[in-house]
């Protein structure tokens, strides 16, 4: 079998997979990084969005093995390592932007990346568009959008703390 | 430590796992020693199974075991029970056809699962159920309630004739004749409410494992109800005691109902464990989620209103054909019978109400309860109904609610339909949402749209829904095989932190927060003294889980209930402690004091001393602090409220955006503000989804067409607007917390309000009504054809 070497959330691992293993089931199966979900087999709803080298993948549709020497950032990955969130975890929870849960760690996910490729900053009706990758079927993507649009002021430094939701 | 008690936005305790990738889905969980099932399903509707070879599947890599329906039989699996009993206008029982884990002899839907391969992978397991060879004889399909009621239709159950379930009535026919013969005019309507598919977004899963040194069976799974689950599989399917069984529904990834059902995937891995004395886990692709899933709704109506010379109701009548599906799902009985018909009333006063339902077999998965079950489905029709009637006096589709209200001074009131309603105000959340809606106004936004070539329109909906499922002897009365009360266990620990253990279930709506925020209240202790335990049998006492908005109501009153028991013994620790008069002990921000004195103890103080009781009363009480409670509701709950929808259709196009959204409900005592606007949002949006983009489409031969997200329009972020949300709350009369419920109202109020805003968007187009989904395709064509009405005359 091959095998695959990469960095998962800064650590260098080597893993051996089959041909057709996907990176999803790489990470859940083998790396026990069960944060990244599979919520479609077709691509549609973006449960499985991590970072790769960056940018954003849906980690169903990419084989193990393509990822040979990549980076890759899972949402377990994402906080610092004494605990403290990234403000786009930060915004979520504050403006109430997850349900369940199960689309949480995609969503984050290509949020984060949506936001890093804009910095000149995203209007609502831009924010939704960006999310067309990810379905939520809990929140009706209100808050999801309320919450986006907190982070991206911190993220582009433009505040230092998240904007607090009005009670 | 801001203020956390009633009343308060507490962030979500859930969230920090949620978002750390740390949350224990049970996909997430891997037993050691663990196998793979995977099920292979019919691809044919509706086919006699002549012989099955799984010979080749057997000698495959990897394979541990192939099992098929007769397996099962052999070893004397039962059949998936059915929860509800429902009558037939004669009294007779409802046709109750077996429903077979495995099928046997004959598969009767796309999905219907057939044999079930374990391998040590999932690839494995998966390509050897390829292996598989099945001779079948396809069969002549009835895939939907008009085909499967035709003369000489296939019969999906040989021994149901005319593929009917049940023909059912509710109301008083003569009293409804004699309001039609004096009434002044007709509003009739024909409508399909749509069938949709729920796809909460984590899979179906179910993982068994047996232990063979004690006997015992786990089961984790994706459910709404594991002591429902552990009732049903136990007792009724694979013959295990109780205490020999314990389920576990970890974090589950939203449910929407189609989580509520004991699924034949839960007895196959759980039985399969059993004969290979090894863990078993099974996790749906959608595509069979697509498949296998209890679908929503599904109906074919007819109805029609009599209206004397000032708008007035005078009688509703109304006959549904329901679609049940292939086989009978845990609760799908009541579906259109009680949690429909008993709704008709909604807000007005309509003195006269009968209803038929008859339900039908059809080769389709199975059709159960989705968000709001039958609750949609009534306010719907009755809405749309009303907005016909409206149109057909002459009469402001406001004027003529408002005429027709149950006034706020008439309750508690008894409709004619079974159910009494104990409290409302239905003018003001009407006004409410009036003025945050700028309904008044909403002609110059009209006037402004047309400028820019849109075709805008308003709709409004002011809806009720019965929740706080429900009191058991009313329910028991009308064909419940269980009780649907609700348990709470509170345990204080030594140094007074809280434990509370809830039959409810958490899939989303923020059980560990809500619920800690009422502990905080009751004890006076900070929320970070309190756990709340549920989803899993082998520490909660017992439980009917989470469906029809009833955790708060019914699992949130018995939580009140256990508190009071164990404050009253409380006080009598602190009052021999104090030395006191237990009447003269008041308990206060978790203090326990002598009246008029500064004498006290706090919580944690009198918690120490039942567990280690050394000055203690203990000739007259026991020591330690932990009550049960069970709290069996007086009534059904009734949100009520009014939601108002703005589009713009672009006419070249037949395309509608949601450009304005208002809903104020009133769901009772709200606990946590921000909870309930993410439910009431979360509703709406599927709500939204029912009106404009889902639904569920079988071809003629009983083939899925939308059987995948690429096929089935889920609504993403840029489908939907920002949903304005507001509470005019009356507080229910009969629960210690006063709560209604909130989880459904968005999908109960918003489909008549988005259909109401799109016929009115059309208003010159001469259409009265169009069905659900309002699609792009559907709505050109209307204009289309009017256009070329038009250019005819």
């Amino acid at each position: 079998m091959p095998k695959v070497s990469l960095t998962v959330n800064g650590k260098p691992v080597t893993v051996e997979v089959e041909n057709r293993t996907l990176l999803v089931e790489m990470l859940r199966e083998q790396l026990r990084l069960t944060g990244t979900h599979v919520g479609c087999d077709t691509s549609q709803c973006g449960a499985c969005v991590v970072h790769v080298n960056g940018a954003s993948v849906k980690s169903c549709t990419i084989l193990a093995v393509q990822c040979e020497g990549a980076e890759v950032l899972t949402i377990e990955g994402l906080a610092s390592p004494d605990g403290t969130l990234h403000p786009m975890q930060e915004a979520f929870r504050e403006y109430h932007a997850l349900q369940c849960g199960f689309c949480t760690p995609g969503m984050v996910m290509s949020a984060i990346d949506l936001v890093q490729r804009n910095p000149q900053g995203l209007s609502d009706r831009e924010i939704r568009e960006g999310l067309e990758g990810n379905l939520c079927r809990c929140t009706g993507y209100h808050n999801i959008v309320r919450a986006i649009a907190a982070a991206q002021v911190v993220m582009h430094g433009k505040a230092k703390e998240l904007p607090r939701a009005a009670e | 430590m801001g203020f956390e008690g009633i009343g308060a936005s507490v962030r979500r305790r859930e969230d920090l796992r949620f978002l750390s990738g740390r949350g224990t889905y049970t996909d997430d969980i891997n037993r050691p020693n663990q196998t793979y099932a995977v099920i292979l399903r019919s691809p044919h509707a509706h086919a006699r199974i002549r012989a099955i070879d799984t010979t080749r599947a057997r000698a495959a890599p990897g394979v541990l075991a192939v099992f098929t329906g007769a397996d099962m039989a052999a070893d004397k699996v039962g059949g998936l029970p059915c929860g509800w009993q429902v009558k037939n206008k004669d009294g007779s029982p409802m046709a109750e056809p077996p429903h077979p884990v495995l099928a046997v002899g004959k598969v009767r839907h796309v999905g219907d699962p057939v044999a079930v391969v374990i391998a040590e992978t999932k690839a494995e397991a998966r390509d050897a159920a390829e292996r598989i060879t099945i001779e079948w004889e396809v069969l002549p399909a009835a895939a939907t309630i008009e085909a499967a009621l035709q003369p000489g239709a296939p019969l999906v159950h040989d021994d149901v004739p005319g593929n009917v379930c049940y023909d059912w009535h509710l109301g008083d026919k003569a009293a409804v004749e004699a309001g039609f013969a004096k009434a002044h005019k007709v509003a009739r309507l024909e409508l399909v409410n749509n069938r949709l598919i729920p796809n909460a977004m984590e899979p179906r899963c179910a993982v068994g494992e047996y232990d063979p040194a004690t006997g015992d069976y786990t089961l984790w799974t994706t459910s709404q109800n594991p002591h429902v689950i552990r009732l049903l599989m136990g007792a009724f399917v694979l013959n295990i005691p109780e205490h020999k069984l314990r389920v576990v529904a970890p974090d589950v990834g939203g449910g929407f109902g189609s989580k509520i059902y004991h699924y034949a995937e839960e007895a196959i891995v759980t039985w399969a464990a059993g004969k290979l004395k090894r863990p078993v886990k099974w996790t749906a692709d959608r595509t069979e989620s697509f498949m296998s899933d209890a679908h929503g709704r599904d109906h074919v109506t007819h109805a029609e209103l009599a209206l004397d010379e000032h708008g007035r109701f005078l009688a509703l009548r109304v006959r549904t054909l329901a679609n049940m599906g292939a086989y009978l799902s845990t609760f799908a009985p009541c579906v259109p019978t009680y949690l429909y018909a008993t709704l008709l009333a909604g807000v007005y006063t309509t003195p006269a109400i009968y209803a038929e339902v008859k339900a039908v077999f059809t080769n389709t998965v199975p059709v159960d309860a989705y968000r709001g079950a039958g609750r949609p489905e009534a306010t719907f029709l009755l809405e749309r109904l009303v907005d016909i009637a409206a149109l057909e006096m002459g009469m402001d589709r406001v004027e003529i609610r408002r005429r027709n209200f149950i006034p706020k001074d008439a309750f508690p009131y008894q409709t004619p339909v079974a159910l009494q309603y104990d409290s409302g105000d239905y003018h003001r959340t009407l006004d409410e949402a009036l003025q945050a809606s700028g309904w008044h106004t909403f002609e110059q936004r009209r006037a402004e749209a047309a400028r820019r070539g849109k075709l805008r329109g308003i709709g409004i909906s002011t809806y009720i829904e019965a929740c706080g499922i429900a009191p058991s002897a009313v329910v028991g009365s009308l064909g419940a095989r269980a009780g649907l009360y609700e348990v709470a266990n509170i345990r204080v620990n030594p140094t007074g932190s809280i434990t509370v253990f809830t039959g409810t279930h958490s899939h989303g709506q923020g059980h560990e927060t809500t619920f800690a925020q009422l502990i905080a209240d009751r004890f006076g202790v900070p929320m970070s003294q309190v756990e709340i335990v549920h989803g899993d049998t082998a520490k909660v006492p017992f439980g009917m889980g989470t469906y029809g908005s009833r955790s708060l109501a019914v699992g949130g009153s018995a939580i009140v209930k256990a508190s009071d028991k164990i404050i009253a013994k409380a006080k009598r620790i602190a009052a021999h402690l104090l030395e006191a008069s237990v009447d003269d002990i008041e308990f206060k921000d978790g203090m326990f004091r002598v009246a008029g004195t500064d004498r006290a103890k706090s919580f944690a103080e009198v918690s120490l001393a039942a567990y280690v009781p050394h000055n203690y009363p203990i000739e007259e009480l026991e020591p330690g602090l932990e009550e049960t409670a069970f709290y069996d509701p007086k009534n059904f709950t009734f949100p009520a409220g009014c939601h108002i929808c703005e589009v713009e259709i672009d006419p070249e196009t037949g395309e509608v955006e949601v450009v304005n959204f208002t809903a104020v409900d009133d769901v009772g005592r709200v606990i946590n503000p921000m909870i309930v606007e993410g439910q009431v949002q979360g509703g709406v949006a599927q709500g939204i989804g029912q009106a404009l983009l889902e639904t569920c489409v079988y071809d003629d031969a009983g083939q899925l067409l939308s059987g995948s997200m690429m096929d089935y329009t889920m609504p993403r972020a840029d489908d939907l607007p920002d949903i304005r949300v507001g509470t005019a709350v009356t507080m229910c009369t009969h629960n210690p917390l006063g709560v209604k419920g909130c989880g459904e109202v968005g999908a109960i109020g918003a489909p008549p309000a988005v259909i109401g805003a799109v016929v009115d968007a059309l208003r010159d187009w001469g259409v009265r009504h169009i069905d659900m989904p309002a699609t792009p395709q559907k709505i050109w064509r209307i204009i289309e054809a009017g256009r070329q009405r038009r250019a005819a005359e």
